[in-house]
């Protein structure tokens, strides 16, 4: 088990690297999509079999598409003009090690204060679905708010370009 | 007899993993099946190339190849044989990677699917607790590969198929789950297998499939109108329509690499056929209780036969739909009619059993699609023809 979790690091770390560090944006994507595979395996190789086949699901199958969608309707595509470094990159690198320590400090910390449960997930599913509509409903109403504030501010962006163009066809319609 | 028929592959493999220590049998258990898995398929693929041409001529009042073998049977072997030796044409200005990894990621993400269907009794590669999800989770990494040919090929047309493509398979794969998502509510789990055990009981000989029931058959409908859309069958074939794009996504593809395209779609088509059967057609249980003795994969692949044979009907009777009437059908009619579909589904659970629920969701299915696709969806007001010229 240690030996799949170092080859999925590594596959996970080196899309990360991958879609930082490659000129075009696309690749970029491309590398994202498999940090997101390298991700849902991990969760896969804890037994976690909902949350890995859902980050499948809806990153790859859709947060990926998105961003592909998005570079590519956007000048986002065109090959950059200058460096894809930045010249304040000593900056970005310390504000990168004080957010991994305070995360892994966080979590180092959850080790010795969470009991050493050892859970065996029988029906996880099922679990998931009655703490969905049990213990986390108002969690899940909010979201489903905020969904519906998303599709409807995406209608509206899709319905802006209507009335400038129908004015040859409007008797058509 | 007929129980050793019906578990024959079963006996098979123990079989030939008797042959080998006990430390091997599960892993030579497991390749075996998907030996199984890699064989059968292409070889009904190869099957259906025959029986597409075929079909597709007949109906079009011409004969369809006939040349090699006896009715042109094997054709599918100097298809192979074209594609195999064929030259291997990649554009100058290609990004090559990305270009030499779209069709394997295609494949091998269709592959995946396969491993959760129940085949048979018994007969399943892999018997997840959430197969369900595993499988929409390997069709939705079959668009991400889609997106890569169509924008590795540096062709504007090809772009075009693949945003095309793309929407097309969002907006379908929603309605796919949430069409799938009435089965699992009523049969209150999401593994295949558990499904299809659910639905092999029979109150007196008439099974208790799900296509029987009022909210079974309004889900099967949406399901296969989504399926065809998934594997871009036509009528929803846009994203390679051969009059209009050349040929999509795979146009700058040959050789090989597009009889991988060739062939993901056809698997794509076995997939979803598949997966519907075993949700709504009852997988592998007989239709009528006497007639069990039959084996039961006979009836899975029978079963799949039969939609594959209504894909190829509806594509040689049915006219190409346009980009914006199929999205517009996707999201105006086919999504609410499943999601009002789910109410009725949540109404048959919980009311008792008996006619009255019959009565009471047959009728609300019935009103809601007068209402939604008959009334709702007619917005063509058909006036006198009005001509535009180009001065």
């Amino acid at each position: 088990m240690n030996f799949v979790f170092w080859i999925l690091a590594m596959l996970t770390l080196g899309s990360g690297l991958a879609a930082v560090a490659l000129k075009n944006t696309v690749h970029c994507a491309l590398a994202l999509t498999g940090a997101f595979a390298g991700l849902a395996f991990l969760f896969l190789s804890l037994g976690a079999q909902f949350a890995g086949f859902a980050e499948i699901l809806v990153y790859i199958g859709a947060v990926a598409i998105l961003v592909v969608f998005a570079i590519l309707l956007t000048r986002g595509s065109e090959t950059p003009i200058g460096s894809v470094f930045s010249r304040h990159w000593f900056w970005g690198l310390v504000a990168a090690a004080a957010v991994f320590a305070v995360f892994g400090g966080a979590v180092l910390a959850s080790v010795r204060v969470l009991p050493n449960v050892q859970a065996a997930p029988v029906a996880p599913v099922q679990a998931i679905g009655f703490a969905l509509v049990g213990r986390y409903v108002l969690p899940l109403e909010i979201l489903a708010v905020l969904l519906t504030a998303a599709t409807i501010g995406a209608v509206i962006i899709a319905l802006h370009e209507l009335p400038q163009e129908s004015l040859p066809q409007k008797e058509e319609q | 007899m007929f129980e050793n028929l019906d578990q024959i592959f079963l006996l098979l493999r123990d079989w030939i993993a008797g042959f080998l220590p006990v430390f091997l049998r599960p892993l030579v258990g497991t390749v075996l099946g998907v030996v199984g898995i890699a064989s059968v398929f292409p070889a009904l693929f190869a099957l259906t190339t025959v029986f597409e041409r075929k079909g597709l001529a007949r109906m079009q009042n011409r004969l369809g190849p006939n040349r090699v073998g006896p009715f042109g049977l094997l054709q599918p072997i100097a298809d192979g044989v074209k594609s195999l030796t064929k030259e291997d044409v990649v554009p100058l200005s290609a990004d090559g990677v990305v270009h030499f990894l779209a069709p394997l990621l295609l494949v091998v993400a269709v592959f995946m699917g396969f491993a959760v269907l129940p085949v048979g009794r018994n007969m399943v590669l892999v018997d997840l607790d959430c197969a369900l999800l595993f499988y929409f989770a390997m069709g939705a990494s079959s668009e991400v590969a889609v997106f890569m040919a169509g924008w590795s090929s540096r062709n504007k047309y090809s772009l075009l198929g693949a945003m095309r493509a793309v929407a097309q398979m969002i907006s379908y794969e929603v309605v796919l789950l949430l069409s799938s998502v009435a089965v699992v509510m009523i049969t209150g789990s999401m593994s295949l297998t558990r499904i299809v055990a659910a639905q092999n009981q029979y109150s007196g000989v008439l099974p208790h499939w799900y296509i029987f029931t009022p909210w079974g058959l309004a889900a099967f409908a949406m399901y296969a109108i989504a399926g065809t859309a998934e594997t871009n069958r036509s009528p929803f074939d846009l994203p390679e329509g051969e009059s209009e794009l050349i040929a999509g996504y795979h146009t700058e593809y040959s050789g090989f690499k597009f009889a991988l395209f060739f062939l993901g779609e056809y698997l794509g088509m076995f997939s979803i056929s598949g997966l519907g059967v075993t949700l709504f057609l009852g997988g592998w249980s007989a239709p009528f209780s006497f007639l069990g003795w039959i084996p039961s994969w006979i009836w899975f692949f029978a079963k799949v036969m039969l939609s594959i044979f209504v894909f190829i009907w509806v594509r040689g009777t049915l006219p190409r739909l346009r980009q914006d009437q199929l999205m517009n059908f996707a999201w105006k009619f086919v999504l609410p009619f499943t999601l009002f579909n789910l109410l009725v589904t949540a109404l048959w659970r919980f009311m008792g059993d008996g006619w009255l629920r019959w009565a009471v969701c047959s009728a609300l299915l019935a009103a809601a699609y007068l209402l939604m696709a008959r009334t709702g969806m007619r917005r063509e007001q058909f006036t006198s023809r009005s001509y535009r010229y180009a001065e």
